[in-house]
């Protein structure tokens, strides 16, 4: 025991000596969770729509006054042809491309129905689903005005309609930060956690401190324990730290038990520290320890739904995000943040990274050598 | 010349020896292009959705057995209360409720009005946004059919072209951005950290007092990950083509030159980092912090540019990285040539220019 805390104390003052590590764990953080969630919004708005109107006529007119009107939509420049809006596709100043055919209004007068070509740039898939669906609300949506214009008032002649009446729970005004933060947090306390653990191991080998270690009667386990101790507190400085910059600039509070996620975060930081440990055990040089932590920290975070929704992804995938904690993790912490879910609906989570924890932590003591 | 061939040797040995870090230079572009090409997309597939259809006749089935066919949707049946559904949106496994009230056919036939009432767990805007969005249209395409089979007047019927990538695959708007992130990663990253570790072992004073010119021992620092960097692009545009199915529309020397310029602006700040940086963890720290988040975040291939807050718009201008996306996505998808690209090549060699010479501004100051 004493050994212990001879050993922390030794680690606690090289971790609170060191700036550039302190400036990494406590002002990079904030920096990126102030500045990720300005930037992280998938939201599809500020779409760039052109017009190639051969008709000229009032209904044209009606209908490009309606999809600008709209918050998603802005103008392209004009564009006289659709040779001409295409290239304003190239140069990426239009997104989608509506061409009103010649006697577009005539022909709905007359014939009762008309086309309308849409083209739309597709390469950002989720931009082109969503915009083209927008469009084709407000199209139907002029639509139904035109038809009430003409339709006779009677009762028969009117086309019935559906309509869908959307309520949004838990977050009714679409606030983006709300769902980005929580999964944000988990993102940035991984990268640090993983890293700086595992380089600290590595950096006692390439530097040939750890040989003095080794020669001392430190016993593996007090090793072991002293160096993921200090980095556990640090994990809970640095979660301590992300709660108040989401509660003071972006205002969310937990609806959930505050206390549950600090529990939950204990155990997520044993597994996420012996990750680390198990990468140093394997690792001789720093250069190494970081580029096995980044490959397999980038693809967990990545897969963790954290960015993308995981219900979207193959099944081999689902079955790599439920082995990575940090996918538990972020659902849980949106789970209570948003939601406020109890301890009843987040237990399967707690299981299955208190699982993954104690595999990679006796994985990593096994491993783990005190002689090279 | 003779120096700088050994030195080169020397440094691929470094390279080479290191299994480990080689998972890191060749693995992490295979896998990111797995990942993004089979799982990251922004589309939501197969969503869990639960209706409860209190109307049981033949206008609700109907629907919902649209909703069923679409491949957005995971239909569970249940006629759940509103506590039953909350308690299944707390859990994780429901996205979305659609509850159909009775007598909603009569309502549609008599009244010519009839609702769905929708409740979607927003707590993921983005897809509560896309599935009501999806859901929207399943059902106005149904409204269409109905007044086509009424013959109603004024129909306005849009024709929609989904132009470069059909299918809304979310590999083609992916890979460019995968490209530039991890060209930048591999060059600045790792040739940072690796001329720190010389300066943290105490090497480097070896390798100054040595009689190669301090220049020439950059080059040859940089030259082993430059080449790299190629084979990785080699690999990253195998594999889009070959596992992925995209097509390379433009030229293929043209895409290489613009890669080439945005490697060298890469080691450029890899070079910028290591002559700040004294310790290998703050070298990793601050390419982390000002190389690779600026990347994924003021790109655009994660998230538009054109959302974010003006102080970040303006700061995405300096980012090279943005420029070869914009490129990249040009040549390599819509097939475009020079002509199409030149502001952004031009963009892109000037701060590249910059980049240099400030390194080696900085760098003689660091041998006096």
């Amino acid at each position: 025991m004493r050994t212990l805390r001879f050993l922390l104390q030794k680690e606690f003052k090289q971790i609170l000596r060191s700036k550039s590590i302190i400036f990494s764990i406590v002002i990079g953080p904030i920096i990126q969770l102030i500045l990720m969630p300005l930037a992280a919004n998938y939201e599809v708005k500020n779409i760039y729509v052109a017009f190639v109107d051969h008709d000229h006529s009032s209904y044209s007119q009606k209908l490009i006054q309606k999809v600008y009107s709209s918050i998603y939509f802005k103008a392209s420049p004009y564009a006289a042809s659709y040779a001409d809006a295409t290239k304003l596709i190239e140069q990426n100043k239009a997104d989608i491309i509506v061409e009103i055919p010649h006697g577009f209004e005539d022909d709905l007068v007359r014939e009762g129905k008309d086309k309308l070509y849409l083209a739309v740039n597709a390469i950002n898939g989720t931009k082109a689903g969503v915009g083209s669906g927008y469009l084709g609300a407000i199209i139907a949506d002029f639509n139904q005005d035109i038809r009430l214009q003409w339709a006779q008032p009677g009762r028969f002649s009117e086309a019935a309609t559906i309509d869908l009446v959307t309520n949004n729970w838990y977050n009714p005004f679409l606030n983006y930060f709300l769902f980005m933060v929580p999964g944000l947090m988990v993102s940035l306390l991984t990268g640090i956690g993983a890293f700086s653990a595992s380089l600290n191991i590595v950096k006692e080998k390439e530097i040939g401190t750890i040989e003095q270690i080794n020669v001392t009667p430190i016993r593996k386990v007090h090793f072991i324990l002293g160096k993921l101790i200090p980095y556990w507190f640090l994990g809970m400085v640095v979660f301590t730290i992300g709660m108040l910059v989401s509660r003071l600039i972006y205002g969310i509070i937990p609806l959930g038990s505050i206390p549950m996620l600090y529990a939950f975060l204990a155990v997520y930081l044993i597994t996420l520290l012996g990750a680390g440990l198990l990468i140093s055990t394997y690792s001789d040089t720093q250069q190494q320890a970081v580029s096995v932590a980044f490959f397999f920290v980038l693809i967990f975070n990545f897969i963790s739904g954290i960015f993308t929704p995981i219900d979207s992804m193959p099944e081999w995938a689902k079955w790599l995000a439920f082995l990575s904690p940090i996918s538990h993790f972020a659902q849980v912490m949106r789970m209570v943040v948003i939601k406020g879910s109890g301890f009843q609906d987040i237990m399967p989570h707690l299981i299955a990274v208190a699982a993954l924890g104690v595999v990679l932590n006796t994985w990593a003591v096994i491993n783990y050598r005190k002689t090279t | 010349m003779k120096q700088l061939l050994a030195f080169v040797q020397k440094e691929f040995y470094h390279v080479f020896r290191d299994r480990k870090t080689l998972l890191m230079l060749f693995g992490v572009p295979i896998a990111q292009i797995v990942l993004f090409g089979f799982t990251l997309t922004n589309e939501i597939k197969n969503a869990n959705i639960v209706v409860s259809d209190y109307a049981h006749d033949n206008v609700s089935e109907e629907i919902i057995r649209k909703i069923e066919a679409s491949r957005y949707f995971h239909v569970v049946h249940s006629n759940m209360s509103h506590n039953q559904i909350e308690a299944a949106f707390r859990t994780g496994n429901i996205k979305m409720a659609v509850i159909f009230p009775a007598n909603f056919t009569s309502d549609l036939s008599h009244l010519n009005k009839a609702q769905i009432q929708v409740i979607a767990d927003a707590s993921d805007p983005n897809t509560a946004t896309t599935l009501t969005t999806y859901l929207k249209s399943i059902i106005s395409d149904y409204q269409v059919q109905m007044a086509q089979l009424n013959n109603t007047p004024y129909q306005i019927n849009s024709e929609v072209r989904m132009l470069y990538n059909p299918e809304l695959l979310g590999a083609p708007n992916f890979v460019p951005g995968v490209m530039a992130l991890v060209l930048m990663l591999i060059c600045a990253m790792m040739t940072s950290i690796s001329i720190v570790k010389e300066k943290e072992l105490g090497t480097m004073e070896i390798l100054l007092v040595s009689p190669i010119k301090p220049f020439l021992l950059i080059v040859a620092k940089v030259i082993p990950y430059l080449i790299v960097s190629i084979i990785n692009l080699i690999t990253i545009l195998l594999l889009s083509v070959f596992l992925l199915h995209l097509e390379i529309k433009g030229s293929l020397i043209l895409l290489f030159a613009e890669s080439i310029l945005f490697i060298i602006s890469s080691l450029a700040l890899g070079l910028l980092i290591s002559v700040r940086a004294q310790s290998q963890m703050a070298a990793m720290m601050t390419s982390q912090m000002s190389l690779m988040l600026p990347t994924m975040l003021l790109t655009g291939f994660m998230f538009p540019i054109e959302n974010m807050p003006w102080p970040m718009q303006a700061l995405s201008n300096i980012i090279p990285s943005r420029y070869y996306y914009t490129i990249v996505k040009a040549v390599m998808l819509e097939g475009l040539g020079i002509t199409a690209i030149w502001k952004e090549t031009l963009i892109l060699a000037f701060i590249t220019f910059v980049l240099v010479v400030i390194n080696l501004r900085s760098f003689k100051t660091r041998l006096a």
